[in-house]
């Protein structure tokens, strides 16, 4: 029976409860979950708009925490925070989203082809594969053995079933194709194992100067209007996972509205498959009910474990992580907690490192062996781009990457606006390791190379602000020529180009090659006495302006041409 | 038995009832009979804490009741509502009679399903260059203008509410007027650009004045939002909604805020102010199967022109980019003062292009951005070096973006560009500088529209 309502909160005299138990609140049986018991009376948080709530309304537990439901058919999906499916709603109740309307997240009816795999007799235990689905061409979805179960397979069939139906036996048990689990257990790797290889973003500015790992843990803070979101569509177009699980969190409508009108268009540049075949969407809006905020992270990342442990290199996003702090200290206003910094609760840090913790690649369980990860990529909307607020602070300690969007840079429309000199990775050695050997082997000195040069750009620019550009000598000015062709031929990619938005490893590494052997051929020019100024007009910097419109070919004939135009500029002076 | 605990701020807090719901509208009746409204902000065993939105001035302990009306706020509408002027609590201003209501509407409204959403990729062509060529709007777009006290958003605003169109395209148009706490003047202002342009007759306005109790602010935005949304999606019109100024909203709900003892966020406003002014800012939209839409321009004042500070940047953060206006322009006089630099449209890139505007746009715009980056960065090195110090690239930007600001920036208050004059202009500005420099737009298109200019 409901005592209180205030907002989202409601408190409620409820005898039979255990934290984190499902209850429906009111005559309306709003979706709410148990946050805190004291003596007899629940602190429940509403996932769903509570006007209209009276004291003493009903409250009834479901006696079961709040869970994802896993199975086939959630691919190409999008759910809310809750995991109800925004599309199933929209054919029930039109385009406003209702309260009190629930509707099971996977289809009770469609029949999927199950595949065994297993055979009957054989022992098996939890995360054992039994069979398969063919879910789209992209996904070939593993049904394993739930949690709980083991023992021997006394029955397995194969042929179309919907996720209830029983499509094996074990020890006297029946297993069908939904599982259901509970949003905020962790699901756990076999063995977790460092991260060292790369998840390829063909964004060129992520993958050669601050690469994140495939089961590494990366965060995107910026202002507003720097391209977080930008970049977070872009990786989840681009980069070559298996699974892309995003999760739209507080963020605008517009913006699932564009994944959800743009993916089934875009094709993986791996398979040429609709890149909504390996794409699951969790929208909640800024309008959707906040308390589902907190819930929807919780939500992706279950849902991501799940088919991680399947064997698939799986990425999240979360966009951004900053509303789903806030949700946090919302919650924990209204329980009238005492606040930490700016109102925060004091938990927000470890909530924070147990969520990026999730992320990790490694052995998966159970049997057939196979290796899955999950990548973890949130955003952080940090207030007035301000980097020492909580939620920065607390996820740079447990995030590996850092991507530091920059509002100078977004203004003058440089794109992604990474800065380069805040930003780092600390996979950075690992992955060198590999793109040395996959790539070519003088990747990591390119690296290097690169931003060194950029390091000094910035130091040289504040003296040329003070006492002018023809202060300084002539290398230096080959150093800040070297430098803007790198930011603007190299650094600079448009997301809305065809070409250019997806930049594969090997493209990368030829157009930052051509840029650094411009360098080099210049400095010794300039040793041997040519004048920077005609360094500066070399005709080949229109091809290398060019280049990431071109293609890996195209950008193979600049280097002839570079070192034949250094070649006359020498003789010219000689002659 | 009823009785008023307390009566703080704006909050009344009451004792002895029975089966009242949270968010419920209350009407409080004094012994003059005078009726208040007002709604239930908490419920709590017998006690209810309530908000009136004419304020408290005037209740005394005793001798109030309360009429709790089972239902939260409404708004009822007809297509009679165009044409008419309502109060902040949406009362006829106009000494015509009550709308006679087709139905009534929860002012708090629904949030728009994601996926029934449609994308707002029709460019909306407001003949303003810095708007139409930089930062193009869209049907559906919620797009804020953060200005600063003395800048002309007014002008502005009435500017786009009297020049915005579609190209090609002829069809029903309305405008909804949100006014929050501004000036008697200010208001007059839209009302007679309203009435000159006749415009009035598919307007809808909603006035709250400095001088109307500051709490009913906080009900006026959903009012406007919610005639909006019927216009839009019931009776399928492209609504144009302007509500100006937001400052004003966010101030009143710091107020309640702190009558509550709240723990405050950043500068004392509740930790809320984003999840609020989202449910606000999100109503804007289009609708699949629908006709109508929603586009909105919300206006607010940058207290001390900080960008930083909560109200515009948790704004910037919920809206689809925003048009920045720079006192530096201000005071060169030059009018529109948009300052295209900070100033973005994040639905741009989908809204232009071939078949929506032209298909050199994309490129243009990005290059006039990064030249007139370039431009003020070299007159910053002006100021300490002097002009004699720069290269004759670094010339040729400054020349750029003098001329920028004079031709491209500068219009008049009746100058309408279409986005032919605006691509053309902006080409003219574009041959000051080397071909070489125009890295942002690709070869053919030079070779295609350069010599346009």
């Amino acid at each position: 029976m409901i005592k209180k309502v205030a907002g989202p909160l409601v408190i409620a005299e409820l005898t039979e409860a255990k934290k984190a138990d499902l209850v429906f609140v009111g005559k309306q049986r709003l979706i709410g979950e148990v946050i805190e018991l004291r003596g007899s009376s629940a602190s429940i948080q509403v996932y769903e708009e509570t006007a209209g709530l009276k004291v003493g309304d009903p409250v009834e537990s479901t006696g079961a925490p709040l869970s994802v439901e896993l199975g086939p058919g959630m691919i190409g999906a999008i759910f809310d925070g809750i995991q109800r499916p925004l599309d199933k709603l929209m054919l029930q109740a039109g385009a406003f989203i209702p309260r009190g309307l629930y509707v099971d997240p996977l289809s009770r009816t469609k029949k999927w082809p199950f595949v065994p795999l297993a055979a009957i007799g054989d022992e098996v235990k939890e995360g054992d594969i039994l069979g398969t689905v063919q879910e789209t061409a992209l996904v070939s979805h593993k049904i394993m053995v739930p949690p709980g179960i083991s023992g021997k397979i006394e029955k397995l069939d194969s042929g179309d079933f919907t996720i209830e139906e029983t499509i094996a036996v074990v020890s006297g048990r029946p297993v069908a194709m939904l599982q259901k689990s509970p949003v905020r257990r962790r699901r756990r790797l076999g063995k977790k194992e460092p991260v060292s290889v790369p998840l390829v973003t063909g964004q060129r500015v992520v993958d050669t100067l601050f690469p994140i790992g495939k089961g590494g843990a990366a965060c995107v803070p910026g202002p507003f209007g720097a391209g977080k979101t930008v970049i977070q569509h872009q990786f989840a177009k681009w980069s070559d996972a298996d699974i892309i699980v995003y999760v739209g969190c507080g963020e605008r409508g517009n913006e699932m509205t564009d994944v959800l009108k743009e993916f089934p268009e875009l094709k993986d540049p791996k398979s040429g498959r609709p890149l909504m075949e390996r794409t699951i969407l969790i929208a909640n809006t800024s309008n959707m009910p906040i308390a589902a905020r907190e819930a929807s992270v919780y939500t992706g990342a279950a849902i991501a474990e799940y088919f991680r442990d399947m064997g698939y290199h799986v990425a999240l996003f979360a966009d951004s992580t900053s509303r789903w702090a806030e949700a946090l200290r919302e919650m924990s206003g209204r329980l009238e907690e005492m606040p930490g910094e700016e109102g925060y609760p004091a938990y927000l840090g470890s909530r924070l490192a147990d969520f990026y913790e999730r992320a990790g690649g490694g052995r998966c369980q159970g049997k057939p062996e196979r290796d899955g990860s999950l990548t973890i990529i949130g955003s952080v909307s940090p207030p007035g781009g301000d980097l020492s607020e909580p939620v920065v602070q607390n996820t740079l300690r447990v995030a590996k990457v850092f991507w530091g969007l920059d509002e100078t840079l977004a203004h003058k429309r440089h794109f992604p606006a990474i800065n380069w000199l805040l930003s780092y990775s600390l996979y950075a050695d690992n992955l060198g390791r590999y793109f040395n050997e996959k790539v070519s082997e003088n990747f990591s000195r390119l690296r290097q190379q690169a931003l060194k040069l950029l390091a000094q750009e910035a130091d040289l620019e504040e003296i040329v602000r003070l006492v002018g550009l023809e202060s300084i000598s002539p290398k230096e000015q080959l150093v800040l020529f070297v430098a803007k062709s790198l930011r603007e031929d190299f650094l600079y990619q448009s997301a809305f180009d065809p070409v250019d938005q997806y930049s594969s490893l090997g493209k990368q590494h030829l157009i930052l090659q051509t840029i650094l052997d411009l360098y080099q051929l210049g400095e010794k020019a300039l040793g041997l006495g040519v004048e920077i100024e005609s360094i500066r007009k070399i005709g080949v910097m229109e091809k290398i302006a060019r280049a990431r419109f071109s293609t890996e070919a195209e950008i193979l004939a600049i280097g002839p041409l570079l070192t034949d135009e250094f070649n006359n500029l020498r003789s010219g002076k000689n002659g | 038995m009823v009785k008023v605990n307390e009566i703080a701020g704006p909050l009344v807090l009451v004792q002895g009832v029975s089966g009242v719901a949270f968010d419920e509208l209350v009407e409080v009746v004094l012994p003059t009979g005078e009726v208040r409204s007002g709604k239930v902000l908490e419920v709590s065993d017998d006690k209810a804490l309530i908000q009136v939105f004419e304020g408290t001035e005037g209740l005394e302990i005793k001798n109030l009741t309360f009429r709790f009306k089972g239902k939260g706020l409404e708004l009822p509408v007809s297509r009679d509502i165009l044409g008419r002027i309502f109060s902040g609590l949406g009362r006829p201003l106009d000494g015509a009679p009550p709308v006679l209501p087709e139905k009534k509407l929860d002012v708090n409204g629904s949030p728009i399903n994601p996926f029934a959403r449609d994308y707002p990729d029709d460019f909306i062509q407001t003949g303003i260059s810095t708007i139409d060529g930089l930062n193009t709007l869209s049907r559906g777009q919620k797009l804020p203008i953060f200005s600063g006290s003395g800048l002309p958003h007014s002008r502005i605003a009435a500017q786009i509410a009297r020049q915005a169109s579609v190209k090609n395209k002829d069809e029903k148009f309305a405008v909804v007027f949100g006014a929050l706490g501004i000036t008697y003047e200010e208001s007059e202002f839209f009302i007679a650009n309203f009435r000159k342009t006749g415009a009035i007759e598919n307007s809808v306005l909603f006035i709250n004045l400095a001088s109307d109790p500051a709490i009913e602010r906080i009900a006026t935005p959903r009012l406007a939002l919610t005639a909006a949304e019927y216009l839009a999606f019931d009776l399928e019109m492209h609504v144009l909604v302007i509500i100006t100024d937001m400052t004003n909203y966010c101030e009143s709900l710091r107020e309640v805020s702190a009558a509550r003892r709240e723990v405050p966020g950043r500068r004392g406003y509740p930790g809320y102010l984003y999840t609020d002014m989202a449910t606000l800012y999100e109503r804007a939209g289009r609708i699949k199967g629908k006709n109508g839409s929603i586009t909105l321009l919300p206006i607010l004042t940058m207290p001390d022109d900080d960008k930083t500070h909560p109200i515009p940047d948790l704004t910037g953060y919920i809206t689809e980019g925003q048009i920045i206006l720079g006192r530096d322009l201000e005071r060169k006089g030059i009018y529109p003062p948009i300052d295209p630099l900070p100033s973005l449209s994040r639905l741009r890139d989908k809204a232009i292009g071939s078949g929506r505007t032209r298909e050199d746009h994309a490129g243009v715009a990005n290059q006039l951005f990064a030249a007139y980056a370039r431009g003020r960065e070299v007159r910053e090195l002006v100021v300490i070096l002097g002009e004699a110090a720069l290269s004759e690239v670094d010339k040729k930007y400054l020349h750029f973006a003098d001329e920028f600001e004079d031709k491209f920036i500068r219009q008049s208050e009746s100058e309408n560009r279409t986005i032919e004059t605006t691509l053309k202009l902006a080409w003219s500005l574009l041959k000051i500088l080397p071909r070489e420099e125009l890295k942002r737009i690709k070869d053919e298109i030079i070779d295609k529209y350069a010599d346009q200019g």
